[in-house]
């Protein structure tokens, strides 16, 4: 074809209502059946190019000078109804958070059908048996029935199926993916990651993924934009990105993950008085205990911390990291076990502890820009735990914050303003600095990290390292993020389903033998060349069946599943089957390779 | 014209001089009326002339000096009304979402069985027992428009709850009352403020509704509600005594909203087919 190009951004330029350029004048060409990715830090334009190429601005956002040629059709010149009617039919999109894209109140099969029969590409009875198609594609548990559940009644990582197919619908040229697996866990990301890029390619589609992870989009990406501050950095075929990028920023971008130093630490003694003791902790929702409908969520779970130490918890989403950080600050009072602060029993509920107490144990939540109240400033926010633990008048006060704030690496002038005029990564800061306000012993630091783009989580990483020198703080770090983990924790505690099954220094549990669901866990983490997604699945091929919890949801198929010919429930089942006998012995990760051989040539006799 | 460093549409400017005109009206009250509140000039209904530039009411009182001495009640009433209303039910609101388990049963239940019943027969019957007195009128519509107040704090409240600030301060170990006045309340204020000029409409409008049933400001004092009923009657006769109060609350009621909507108005910024160009 003489024009493949089926989707062009010329000189692209969008600006907020008050005149901030966020896109200057930005190219983008791509070919049809071509995965572009779009990369860079927060703010740096990506989301913006992505709605853009549908000739589409957020709120207080316009599209202020370019072309935008869909198809050999100019956009922008174009009329809002012949715009209305492109938009999810020959460009589609993907939001990054399914579960707030959604209307909870219509069945998915509903919502998958709207675009086709809206825009009048099939009738209602046609688009229902494609979605049921598309559902199959995309390995939905029970695909003929799915459709008639509500969003709450899925999970996210289904959820996020469901939207691409949403997305498919209409059979687009062009879908625009806005970060589809950045709110779901290691995981669960393979999977959603390996069905996008199949169903992609399936359909011929071109695709413009966006997101902030280098790794990621390696595995996807036929070429990579990256992006910094609205302007284009570098562009160019995914390899070379990858291998020999040219501008500083994408060495240090790629450099982030791969030249991680590990930190090797010594081990505190473990015979001093440990700062924080946890001992067989159990707790959950519901009354107690004892009471009806009670779900433990945190079973049995022990832990020591010395002092000037950092134990990471680690674990997916949904194994009870942020309860156990919950239960040991009293929001959630436990319902048995002990947990002793310098040797001293701490009370379960927060209503309970002493001052003195609270003051001791501080805590750094996930997402900033909740975590800090958006009507006061920076000075009332940090100052606030100074006044009333320490009773300073005004002017010792005001003090105190310019020193924790020099102490935090942010400017003094930035006491008098709000969160809202700060950027994610100094809005953190400010958390740090809130609760080193407090001058305590150990800090909970739940996911510090993981809204924060990589480079800026890099040196929030280094402020809390360089403050645990100096202060001789300790941190419970929890995390799903095994890159962290190495660079900062001195001991590791891996969690599944609530119970704490590995623990010790963080050397020993990142090296072999592994527990076989740290190895899981491990080999889930991107890694920074383009053939890792392959690669992993090809092992998991024959280790799907360890997918954590695979036995509490038989309906979800195993990744396995995918590549087998015949009788896809059969090999996932004979996989789990042998899995579950595997964790039973307790061989761990040499049996693994075994297992793989058996699982193959299972799948060799079916496809016979 | 800005307000607070937004810029004011011509609605709103609209809006905002009939209120102004309104406050200055009832502040200045007894220097502009030609009369007495209660002085009779002349015949029941008499025509407009140079000397009553609205006719006079039934009894001979002049329209206009019993117009502007009943945007005094009126206003007067309906304002501390809504204070008084915001006041309960921001506290209740807020310690309902803030305390949760049985405080907020308790508060939200109660409010229910007061939602349950229309309030203008709620009204009727307090009214009825505590007898008719300015004082009692503010009570209960206030304690009664309390109700709507506590539904939004509260809403606001348990939105405003579940962040991770709210619970910081609460590891901090501050107390309920800062919870409620330094974390929350300035988090909400935006919409209880539009919310505000909303519910001093509904007052306004609800007080006229009881004077119109006898019900309302007591006797001789003017208001508008009450003027609009004592002059119901000259409409059959074709005079228009009763459409001046009715103007006035139109005119005021239309006057606030178009503030609020100024106000509602603020935040919400151009979206979709608006932002495309």
């Amino acid at each position: 074809m003489a024009d493949d190009q089926i989707l062009r951004l010329e000189k692209l330029r969008v600006e907020t209502i008050t005149g901030r350029v966020l896109v200057d004048d930005v190219d983008v060409t791509l070919k049809r059946g071509e995965i572009l990715g779009l990369i860079g830090e927060s703010g740096a334009g990506k989301s913006t190019i992505g709605l853009a190429s549908m000739a589409y601005a957020r709120a207080g956002m316009r599209i202020t000078g370019g072309t935008i040629t869909l198809a050999g059709t100019e956009l922008r010149a174009s009329t809002a109804l012949y715009r209305r009617n492109s938009r999810g039919k020959s460009i589609a999109y993907i939001a990054q958070s399914a579960a707030a894209s959604f209307n909870p109140g219509m069945t998915l099969m509903d919502q998958v059908c709207e675009a086709p029969v809206t825009h009048g590409v099939m009738g209602r009875a046609e688009a229902e048996v494609y979605a049921r198609k598309l559902f199959r594609t995309l390995q939905l548990p029970s695909p003929d029935t799915i459709g008639a559940r509500y969003p709450h009644q899925v999970s996210g990582g289904q959820l996020q199926r469901v939207m691409a197919a949403m997305a498919m619908s209409c059979r687009p040229d062009v879908i625009v993916l806005d970060e589809p697996t950045t709110a779901l866990d290691v995981t669960t990301q393979i999977e959603v990651l390996a069905l996008l890029r199949d169903l992609i390619a399936e359909f011929g589609t071109a695709g413009l993924y966006i997101t902030h992870d280098l790794a990621v989009v390696a595995q996807i990406a036929h070429r990579i934009m990256v992006l910094r501050h609205g302007k284009l950095v570098e562009c160019g075929e995914t390899r070379q990105i990858l291998e020999a990028p040219r501008t500083e920023y994408c060495r240090a971008l790629v450099n982030e993950r791969r030249e991680a130093e590990h930190l090797v630490l010594s081990v505190p003694d473990k015979v001093a008085q440990p700062v924080l003791r946890v001992t067989g902790v159990t707790a959950g929702y519901g009354a107690g205990a004892t009471a009806k409908g009670a779900i433990a969520v945190v079973k049995g779970a022990s832990f020591d911390l010395a002092r000037g130490e950092t134990l990471a918890i680690v674990g997916e989403s949904g194994s009870g990291k942020s309860t156990m950080a919950r239960i040991v600050t009293g929001l959630l009072p436990r319902w048995s076990g002990t947990i002793e602060l310098d040797g001293k029993a701490l009370p379960p509920a927060l209503a309970q502890r002493p001052k003195e107490v609270l003051r001791r144990l501080q805590m750094v939540h996930q997402m900033p820009d909740t975590a800090l109240n958006p009507r006061q400033s920076l000075a009332e926010i940090i100052g606030r735990p100074v006044a009333l633990f320490f009773g300073k008048s005004r002017a010792e006060v005001r003090v105190r914050v310019l020193e924790l704030l020099k102490l935090v690496g942010l400017p003094e002038d930035f006491a008098d303003r709000r969160p809202g005029q700060l950027s994610g990564g100094q809005k953190q800061r400010v958390c740090i600095a809130r609760a080193l306000a407090a001058e305590p012993e150990v800090i909970i630091c739940d996911e510090p990290t993981s809204a924060l783009d990589p480079l800026v989580a890099e040196e929030v990483l280094k402020l809390l390292k360089g403050l645990q020198d100096r202060l001789g703080l300790a941190y419970v770090f929890i995390t799903h993020d095994l890159g962290t983990v190495r660079r900062i924790a001195h001991r590791t505690a891996v969690m599944l389903k609530g119970e704490i099954i590995a623990q010790g220094p963080t050397a020993e549990i990142f090296a072999p033998p592994f527990h076989p669901y740290t190895e899981k866990l491990i080999s889930s983490v991107p890694e920074m060349h383009t053939t890792w997604l392959d690669e992993v699945l090809a092992r998991r091929g024959g280790t799907a069946g360890l997918v954590a919890g695979a036995a509490d949801r038989p309906a979800d198929p195993a990744t396995a599943a995918h590549l087998a010919a015949a009788d896809p429930a059969a090999v996932a089942e004979a996989e789990r089957l042998a899995a579950e006998q595997l964790l039973a012995e307790g061989r761990g990760a040499t049996a693994l390779d075994d297992l793989q051989v058996e699982v193959r040539n299972l799948k060799g006799m079916l496809e016979i | 014209m800005t307000l607070f460093g937004h810029k004011l549409p011509v609605t709103a400017l609209l809006g905002l001089f009939i209120i102004v005109l309104n406050i200055a009206v009832a502040v200045a009250g007894p220097y502009l009326a030609p009369y007495g509140e209660t002085q009779v000039v002349g015949g029941g209904w008499d025509p407009a002339s140079a000397a009553t530039w609205f006719g006079t009411d039934q009894i001979g009182r002049d329209m206009f000096t019993r117009l502007i001495y009943g945007a005094r009640m009126t206003i007067g009433i309906a304002f501390v009304t809504t204070i008084l209303s915001f006041a309960i039910g921001i506290s209740t609101g807020l310690l309902a979402a803030v305390t949760g388990r049985w405080v907020d049963t308790l508060l939200s239940r109660a409010v229910d069985v007061v939602l349950s019943i229309p309030l203008l027969i709620w009204a009727l019957m307090i009214l009825n027992v505590l007898g008719q007195s300015l004082f009692s009128l503010v009570l209960t519509i206030g304690c009664l428009d309390s109700t709507r107040v506590f539904r939004l704090a509260r809403a606001l409240g348990i939105g405003l709850v579940s962040l991770d600030f709210v619970e910081v301060a609460r590891m901090r170990g501050e107390g309920l009352g800062w919870v409620m006045r330094r974390e929350i309340l300035p988090n909400a204020a935006a919409p209880l403020m539009s919310e505000f000029g909303l519910r001093f409409c509904f007052n306004f409008l609800f007080i006229a509704a009881l004077s119109f049933l006898g019900l309302g400001v007591p006797l001789p004092y003017a208001d508008w509600g009450g003027m609009v009923k004592d002059n119901v009657g000259g409409i059959s006769f074709g005079l228009p005594a009763a459409l001046y109060p009715a103007a006035a609350i139109a005119l005021l009621t239309v006057g606030i909203n178009l503030v609020v909507d100024w106000f509602l108005s603020i935040d919400a910024r151009p979206s979709g087919a608006q932002a495309e160009m």
